[in-house]
């Protein structure tokens, strides 16, 4: 079986414009709606409190809410958790005047459990999760140090690798796939937690190598044709790596959509930020990083002098 | 060519066999059991063994035997029922001095235990139980340190005949003035002396000189390091008292506190037993009580003589005490078991008081020499009394209690009073509850969606590379047989983001394989002999493949690094995940297509799928 037949490069550099116009669109609109709705950070960022209640029929978040409200607790977050008779409510932080953080969040935890019992006796508390404000505010900056730690640490590797105009044009290009996750986190208000995070940062390791194979390529066939332009020497390299960089990210998916479809709630989100990540990733290290290079003027120059001794013999046997 | 040398089968085949050794214990399951262990001195032992043998007989509750294992006696039962029964009975056989805790023991057997073959460990959200992060107020530890330096300083200075005009507390400093030099002089030199840890300069202030102690950075150091230790002490002591099988208390940061109990339901009973402040109390005996060749013994059934109470020590004697306190335990700085070296090195405990404790147990003792001075532990209301020493002078800030009869004993009284009294106060900021239906429905999840995902890749595989295509599954086989017997030997914590590593690696994993199969089509389709295309495939790919994991890799390591809870579960499966998979994806289906087509000289075709097309083009 065989998926991908090209007999000739295809003229990707060509439309690379266009490429560029829709990745910095949707790229704007990644950073529009981070700006107006944020992000939906879960209680580990925020402090706060989760409790997962367990019903023995279906019920419904507004009529939960609707209990909560009439019992005085305000400002919980009711939705659906996996099946109908799950849900999560989502409690802020409590302000504590003369008490600890904890122990407020204890007293509020009871009211919670005793209104809800008072409305259905079956509500059964599954698990409930307590952060207080510091915790998350560091896991902020931690988090944001790791994001950067990975940058620079890919940056410096490619950049001894190839050269520094491919590190610029790949870490572009893949940050773009960060911001455009993010995006989409911002635009739907999906729970953004630590697995989401960590799959953000997954993403980016693995997408660079997409960017990495297409550039060796490049790199070989700046050695073995010697006529061709740079736009036809990135074509060339597309077109000849473009199969497996899809069957590797489509195997790749196959675990994710295992996940989205079979591992429950707590990997839902972390499965669809790999998902958005694994797609954008396809087209952004490819279609985003090539033109980059290209306009950052990468030419033969920089990979043939170095290796002369090395490329001359392929172009001899490439004549006949 | 393409042949290995024999070693390097040898090596797969080897690498195989442990792997494989080390992920049966994950197959095995887990039964019900019950463990039971002592508090303080109490010993778990072949006769407590046999006890317990006898209360399961008498209770008719079938088991699978009791084992000594350590210092913990463990029942294996046949279900959940009989698990609880059982736990009930043997707890009300035994009463106080042991308990009994609930937890699930591996099926594996005896000889797989014995090589260290263990299942992987499951954090809090695969099993159940309750997670607390606690913050220890390090500023409370220095303002007590700083309170006992000055307490210290002043008592030095009087002892001294020095003359001062003020002493004070400036932030965390302590300041003493004095009206002349001569007097700051000699003052300086016995400060030098008694306190080695702390910067002490001065300076001239006016008609006054001005001496500062401050604490140098390392003693701040050193000082949180130890309040952090002590309270630590103290919370594995209490966790001990919940009867959980495998508790964990660590340290987290350098001024937190991790604590995780497994198959604990009700956060309000661990929070009740971890935030409760065990104290420490040292009150007069009442002698007159016990005078005239009488003993406290008369008491045992008759209430306690008026204004006194009556205790029990901790050889089972009743004690009759005063009802004033003379300190209590958050009074006490520390307490070291030691020698005293002039009485012929007899065990004993050196107690350090704060300065308001040290003037308080001189009051005290003053008129009080040749009396007992009672040390009473109050623990969920139930005073007992530690030790009872007699009191040979008047006493001070610092002090011993000799006339101990072993060192072992000196240093189990030296921890009491240090565990006795938190270090620094703590307030939980991180508090989670997992119900341990929601454990398994979360191994399920991530089990099924593992097995799934497996199946989608093997049927695409197959169908596109054909042969191929299997060997690559082998070998993405294999890899999660490396990557579980890894964790299983780590003994590394298994969360549900790690399962997702698992599964996410496997993923990932399988890429070297398909650029290896890309590969090998291409040098096909340029025309090269099968046996050539292999070896040009796998050699080639082999650059990439490094790239792709080192970039992973690098991602893997900032999340190990910065990561924290569920992340770093995360991280450390997928950094492994990357380091079984270069090693299966290159070695191992290199190995199985060697042993495939090494052997044959002329073979025409590889079963890697449709090439034709390009030769037919060529053509």
């Amino acid at each position: 079986m065989e998926f991908f037949k090209f007999k000739k490069s295809i003229p990707f550099m060509k439309h690379a414009l266009w490429f560029n116009v829709i990745s910095f669109l949707t790229f704007l609109l990644a950073i529009f709606f981070l700006w107006k709705n944020g992000l939906h950070l879960s209680i580990e960022f925020t402090g706060g409190a989760v409790m997962e209640v367990k019903y023995a029929q279906a019920v419904e978040p507004d009529k939960i809410r609707t209990t909560l409200d009439s019992a005085g607790i305000t400002g919980a977050e009711v939705i659906k958790f996996g099946s109908a008779q799950d849900i999560l409510v989502r409690l802020p932080l409590p302000t504590a005047a003369n008490q600890t953080q904890n122990n407020a969040m204890e007293a509020l935890k009871g009211r919670v459990m005793t209104a809800l019992n008072a409305a259905d006796k079956s509500a059964e508390l599954k698990r409930m999760e307590f952060v207080g404000s510091a915790v998350g505010k560091e896991l902020a900056y931690d988090g944001s140090l790791a994001l950067l730690a990975v940058c620079i640490g890919i940056m410096i590797y490619l950049a001894i690798r190839f050269e520094w105009r491919f590190a610029v044009a790949t870490i572009i290009a893949n940050l773009h796939d960060v911001i455009i996750i993010l995006g989409f986190f911002a635009f739907f208000q999906w729970e953004f937690s630590l697995p989401v995070l960590a799959a953000v940062l997954a993403i980016l390791g693995y997408s660079v190598n997409e960017s990495v194979v297409v550039f060796d390529r490049a790199r070989e066939n700046f050695r073995k044709m010697r006529k061709a332009t740079t736009p036809e020497i990135f074509d060339a390299a597309i077109t000849g790596t473009i199969s497996r960089t899809i069957i590797t990210h489509g195997t790749t998916q196959m675990m994710v959509i295992a996940m989205l479809i079979l591992g429950g709630p707590t990997l839902h989100y972390f499965a669809l930020a790999l998902t958005i990540g694994i797609c954008f990733g396809i087209y952004s290290s490819v279609l985003v990083a090539c033109p980059i290079a290209n306009y950052l003027g990468v030419s033969r120059e920089d990979f043939v002098k170095p290796v002369k001794k090395d490329g001359e013999p392929e172009v001899i046997s490439a004549q006949p | 060519m393409n042949k290995y040398p024999a070693w390097k089968y040898v090596l797969i085949i080897g690498a195989l066999i442990v792997a494989f050794l080390y992920t049966v214990p994950n197959l095995f399951g887990e039964s019900p059991a019950v463990q039971v262990s002592g508090l303080r001195t109490n010993k778990v032992d072949a006769g407590l063994q046999t006890r317990v043998a006898d209360v399961l007989k008498t209770a008719n509750l079938s088991n699978e035997g009791v084992e000594l294992q350590g210092e913990t006696l463990r029942v294996k039962f046949k279900n959940a029922d009989t698990q609880f029964k059982g736990r009930d009975a043997i707890q009300a056989a035994l009463g106080e001095g042991y308990v009994a805790a609930l937890f699930n023991l591996s099926n594996s057997p005896a000889w797989l235990t014995k090589i260290n073959a263990l299942p992987m460990y499951l954090g809090l959200d695969l099993r159940g139980g309750v997670h607390f992060l606690m913050q220890v107020d390090m500023k409370a530890a220095i303002d007590k340190a700083v309170d006992r330096y000055l307490g210290e300083s002043r008592a030095l200075l009087r002892d001294k005949k020095i003359f001062y005009s003020g002493i004070s507390r400036d932030g965390n400093n302590v300041v003493l003035r004095f009206k002349e030099r001569a007097e700051a002089d000699k003052a300086r030199k016995e400060l030098n002396a008694q306190f080695a840890d702390l910067a002490i300069r001065d300076t001239n202030q006016g008609e006054e000189v001005v001496i500062t102690l401050t604490m140098k950075p390392e003693t701040v150091f050193k000082l949180q390091e130890a309040a952090l230790q002590q309270n630590i002490t103290a919370l594995r002591k209490r966790v001990n008292e919940l009867g959980v099988s495998e508790p964990i208390v660590q340290q987290q940061g350098l001024d937190r506190i991790l604590i995780q109990l497994a198959g604990v339901t009700d956060p309000t009973r661990a929070k009740d037993v971890i935030g409760r402040t065990a104290t420490l109390e040292f009150r007069m005996v009442a002698e007159e009580h016990a005078a005239g060749g009488r003993s406290f013994e008369q008491f045992r059934n008759e209430p306690a003589p008026f204004n006194t109470e009556k205790m029990i020590g901790s050889s089972g004697e009743v004690v009759i005490v005063r009802k004033q306190v003379i300190v209590t335990g958050d009074k006490v700085t520390d307490a070291q078991p030691g020698f005293d070296t002039q009485q012929g090195n007899r065990p004993n405990v050196t107690v350090r008081l704060d300065g308001a404790g040290g003037r308080a147990m001189t009051l005290a003792t003053r008129e009080n020499v040749g009396k007992n001075m009672a040390v009473i532990l109050i623990e969920k209301g139930k005073p007992e009394v530690l030790s009872w020493p007699t009191i040979q002078s008047e006493l001070g800030a610092t002090f011993q209690i000799t006339g101990i009869s072993s060192s072992l004993e000196a240093k189990n009284l030296a921890l009491l009073m240090r565990a006795g009294a938190l270090a620094a106060p703590m307030e939980i900021i991180e508090e989670r509850t997992i119900g341990p239906s929601l454990g398994a429905e979360n191994i399920e999840k991530g089990k099924n969606s593992l097995l799934f995902g497996f199946a989608l890749i093997t049927i695409f595989m197959v169908i596109y590379y054909s042969l191929f295509g299997v060997v690559s599954v082998v070998s993405l086989a294999a890899n999660l047989l490396f990557l579980i017997a890894l964790l299983s030997m780590l003994q590394a914590t298994l969360t549900l983001p790690g399962i997702a590593a698992i599964a996410l690696t496997l993923g990932m994993a399988i890429d070297a394989n398909v650029l290896i199969n890309e590969r090998i089509r291409e040098e096909l389709r340029n025309g090269m002999s099968p046996q050539m295309a292999i070896q040009a495939g796998y050699e080639r790919a082999l650059d990439t493949i490094i790239d792709s994991n080192i970039t992973t890799l690098i991602a893997g390591l900032a999340l190990l690094i910065w990561g924290s809870g569920p992340v770093r579960g995360f991280a450390v499966v997928h950094c492994l995940g990357i380091l079984t998979s270069i090693f299966s994806a290159v070695m191992v289906s290199r190995g199985i297509v060697n042993v495939i087509y090494g052997g044959k000289k002329k073979i025409t075709m590889l079963s890697i799928g449709n090439v034709k097309w390009a030769k037919a083009a060529k053509a």
